[in-house]
């Protein structure tokens, strides 16, 4: 036997169409057998140009334009954008304004993460099912929106000193009937998934980031608390009056997508306990302060930071005096958090990599705006 | 012991073979002997095709299996077309009848034609030894659990020639792993199977009914292990969840079935179901008694007796599917040379022993009950020490984060507290 068997890595597409992908991503992967020696991402198939058609459009105008980049995050992206104009015009929203706010974002975070925990199993292989129940209580939350906002997805319902409209008749009502379920579909979650063995061994020690890393590479959300670092803006930062409520900052242990799963998890309850809490105490009041509809802010620059479902969502509005920003820029978790993939991916599989891109919990329209 | 009390009138439904025998007779004044041996064989072998695996792939695999999942994941399931959605999977079929198949340029084409059809055939031939009923099996050889062994292991080949004829890395992927998956799980299903063949001292899946019938008994009681050997390894073969990495979706998008579509798709997927199906009656022969019931089966037809255990033993593939999460190719080999395998050799080897213990001690036939008290015991013991070996701990592993109130750089894992991390 002079000839030796030839062995030689091939390159493979994991998307843009790819079911695990979760919207039009594309990771070029060498891969050695099963084991992935390099990773490349490639971003960009989404694009839309938000940041450039932004300066183009009044402040207000802007704000279904957020909505549609975190496009399963709406209420979060809406909130972020508004209070960086309210910071650059020093306008101040009165108290019932900001405890919808509140209710609006922690309902979306629920949503959101209904959403990414639901894939995260679907892509560890647990056939559709913990989607579906998932989904069926993210369903009646956007039933929520819907009956506030009058859209499901794409809400535009925060305005620039406030929200856009008083909340409908029965809307406290709907809500607390929904909390106990939602309680009930994470209790399932936990059960079914996180102390489910198979879960366990596909999700442990599986893409971990160190937290020297998750800080270096400045993640945020619960990539960067997976890791064990305690950061939440809701705390470090507040805003909308977060300080008022009492909640917890989950944190994991080893940084592997099994705690950024659990992570997840515990957030899910933590955003009920904030819900109750500020449906408990809701102040009465205009919902909103009287803004002109071309609101032109004085010239200067702002940057105002929420804590998203993904993470730490930033917009960066630069004025000079018109009524459209100068600079419209924004600050995506999901891109910042998905700069670690190629070191979480490499030197493992190609189904840990799904792991790897399920725990990142991406959403593409933020990453490529 | 339970005289069968099935009589020889064609209409006594209790057993098929009566009417079988009729035909037979009736045919033999017009044709000619050989020639009507030919004919009847295939009218049998067609009949149960219609009878039994057409109805039960469309009405258990297709559509209940869409709808049970369908409830599981609180959804309705198919439930437009015909009422309840009865017609859904012959709509289906009649869909992917009318679809294109695809074959890309760069592919192997004769490959690509052929390897459908070789799938098709070993999930005919499976059903050819399994006993419906006292007399009704097509071909009752002594040996029809290596015929069975041999059979279900055929289709890997033409899963192998699908994946890699498409000339897709997936499909190339989904090849590779179906066939890993194949050798490591083969060799402990047979040694499961083995010890099962070993403790009834038959070969024969009509001699194993009989002789569960006579204890009377199930083997699933006397033999869990084995029971348990066999479900994950035919599940494994089969690409059933959790061992369904040769289609997973979420990984490979269809494994070596990527480049399919149309009806040579609707081939493979019919046939996955039918492997099953056969998986299932093959359980339910060796494992549930086949078509016996502890004396039940002189009243009920013990073909229905059958049918409906081989029905329970698919719902088993059905929940495991709608329930679990999929395992890593390597954890999967793992798990079956590092735990499968010395498990069901340690099975061989107490059931040889209990064998010899009975037939050269002359005891009765009750003693059965005893060794399976002892296979249970055993069992716990066994999985018990082996999860030590591994040094597997559930106790000691977080499944919830830990909590902290202000914001704050790094938290080190405390391991005092609240366990240590691993």
């Amino acid at each position: 036997m002079s000839e030796v068997i030839k062995t030689e890595p091939f390159v493979m597409n994991i998307g843009p169409q790819h079911p695990s992908t979760h919207g039009v991503f594309r990771v070029k992967v060498t891969v050695d057998g099963e084991k992935i020696t390099d990773a490349e991402m490639i971003i960009g198939y989404l694009h839309r140009s938000m940041e450039k058609l932004a300066e183009e459009r009044t402040y207000t105008q802007n704000i279904p334009f957020t909505d549609r980049t975190d496009y399963l995050s709406s209420m979060s992206n809406n909130l972020g954008y508004c209070l960086a104009v309210e910071k650059l015009g020093n306008l101040s929203v009165p108290p019932r304004g900001q405890a919808i706010r509140v209710i609006m974002a922690e309902l979306q975070r629920l949503a959101s993460h209904c959403m990414g925990a639901g894939a995260f199993a679907n892509d560890t292989g647990a056939w559709q099912t913990p989607v579906m129940w998932f989904n069926r209580e993210r369903e009646r939350i956007l039933d929520i929106f819907e009956m506030t906002s009058g859209a499901r997805l794409t809400c535009n319902y925060m305005r620039i000193g406030g929200v856009a409209f008083e909340l409908r008749t029965g809307f406290e009502d709907a809500v607390r009937q929904l909390l106990p379920r939602l309680r009930q579909t994470i209790a399932d979650g936990q059960e079914l998934l996180a102390e489910n063995e198979i879960f366990i061994v596909r999700a442990r020690d599986v893409a971990v980031v160190s937290p020297e890393m998750a800080i270096g590479a400045s993640l945020t959300g619960p990539m960067l608390r997976g890791s064990g670092v305690a950061w939440d803006i809701r705390k470090a930062d507040p805003y909308s009056g977060y300080e008022k409520y009492d909640f917890q900052i989950p944190i994991g242990y080893k940084g592997d997508a099994y705690d950024r799963f659990t992570v997840r998890l515990e957030e899910m309850r933590q955003s009920i306990k904030i819900v109750e809490q500020a449906l408990d105490d809701l102040p009465g009041g205009p919902h909103s302060t009287e803004v002109p509809l071309a609101f032109r802010p004085p010239s200067g620059e702002a940057y105002a930071r929420i804590e998203s479902p993904r993470g730490e969502l930033g917009y960066y509005l630069v004025s000079d005096g018109g009524p459209s920003p100068f600079r419209f820029h924004i600050r995506p978790p999901s891109l910042i958090n998905l700069s670690v993939f190629k070191e979480m991916t490499v030197g493992g599989s190609i189904a840990d990599a799904i792991v790897a891109l399920g725990s990142v919990d991406i959403v593409v329209g933020e990453i490529d705006r | 012991m339970f005289p069968l009390l099935v009589t020889d009138h064609w209409y006594d439904l209790r057993d098929l073979a009566n009417l079988y025998r009729v035909i037979l007779e009736g045919l033999d004044h017009i044709l000619p002997t050989g020639l009507v041996y030919v004919i009847t064989a295939l009218l049998g072998f067609i009949a149960f095709f219609v009878i039994f695996v057409l109805p039960s792939q469309l009405y258990v695999g297709v559509y209940g299996e869409r709808r049970l999942i369908g409830r599981m994941q609180a959804r309705q399931g198919p439930n437009r077309v015909g009422p309840l959605g009865l017609l859904q999977p012959i709509a289906d079929a009649l869909k992917l009848l009318q679809k294109e198949a695809l074959t890309p340029r760069s592919a192997d084409r004769t490959i690509m034609w052929i390897a459908p059809i070789l799938f098709v055939a070993p999930a005919i031939l499976i059903f050819a030894v399994i006993p419906f009923g006292p007399r009704m099996v097509f071909a009752d050889i002594p040996v029809s659990l290596m015929y069975f062994l041999a059979i279900s292991s055929l289709p890997v080949i033409a899963s192998f020639m699908a994946g890699w004829s498409s000339n897709n890395k997936y499909s190339l992927f989904g090849a590779m792993r179906i066939v890993a998956m194949s050798i490591s799980y083969e060799v402990p299903l047979v040694l499961g199977l083995l010890s099962v063949a070993v403790l009834s001292g038959t070969m024969s899946l009509q001699g194993m009914v009989i002789w569960q019938q006579d204890i009377p008994t199930w083997m699933i009681l006397i033999q869990p292990i084995a029971f348990a050997v066999y479900f994950i390894g035919v599940s494994a073969e089969l690409n059933r969840t959790p061992a369904d990495i040769a289609e997973a979706e979420s990984e490979i998008v269809a494994g070596y079935l990527t480049e399919y579509s149309g009806m040579r798709w609707g081939l493979f997927y019919g046939m996955d179901i039918a492997y099953a199906l056969g998986a299932s009656a093959f359980a339910a022969t060796v494992f549930f008694g086949g078509w016996s019931l502890f004396g039940l089966e002189q009243w009920i037809p013990p073909w229905l007796i059958f049918i409906l255990k081989t029905y329970l033993f698919y719902f088993l593939f059905i929940w495991t599917r709608a329930t679990l999460p999929r395992l890593r190719i390597d954890q999967l080999m793992s798990f079956s040379w590092k735990f499968l395998l010395p498990v069901a050799l340690f099975n061989l080897l107490i059931v040889a022993v209990e064998r010899l213990i009975w037939t050269s001690n002359d005891l009765p036939d009750a003693i059965v009950w005893a060794f399976g008290g002892v296979n249970i015991i055993l069992m716990v013991g066994i999985v018990f020490v082996w999860s030590k070996v591994f040094k597997y701990d559930p106790k000691n592993r977080p499944t919830k984060p830990r909590l902290v109130n202000e914001s704050g750089g790094y938290r080190p894992v405390d391991l005092g507290e609240g366990g240590s991390a691993s």
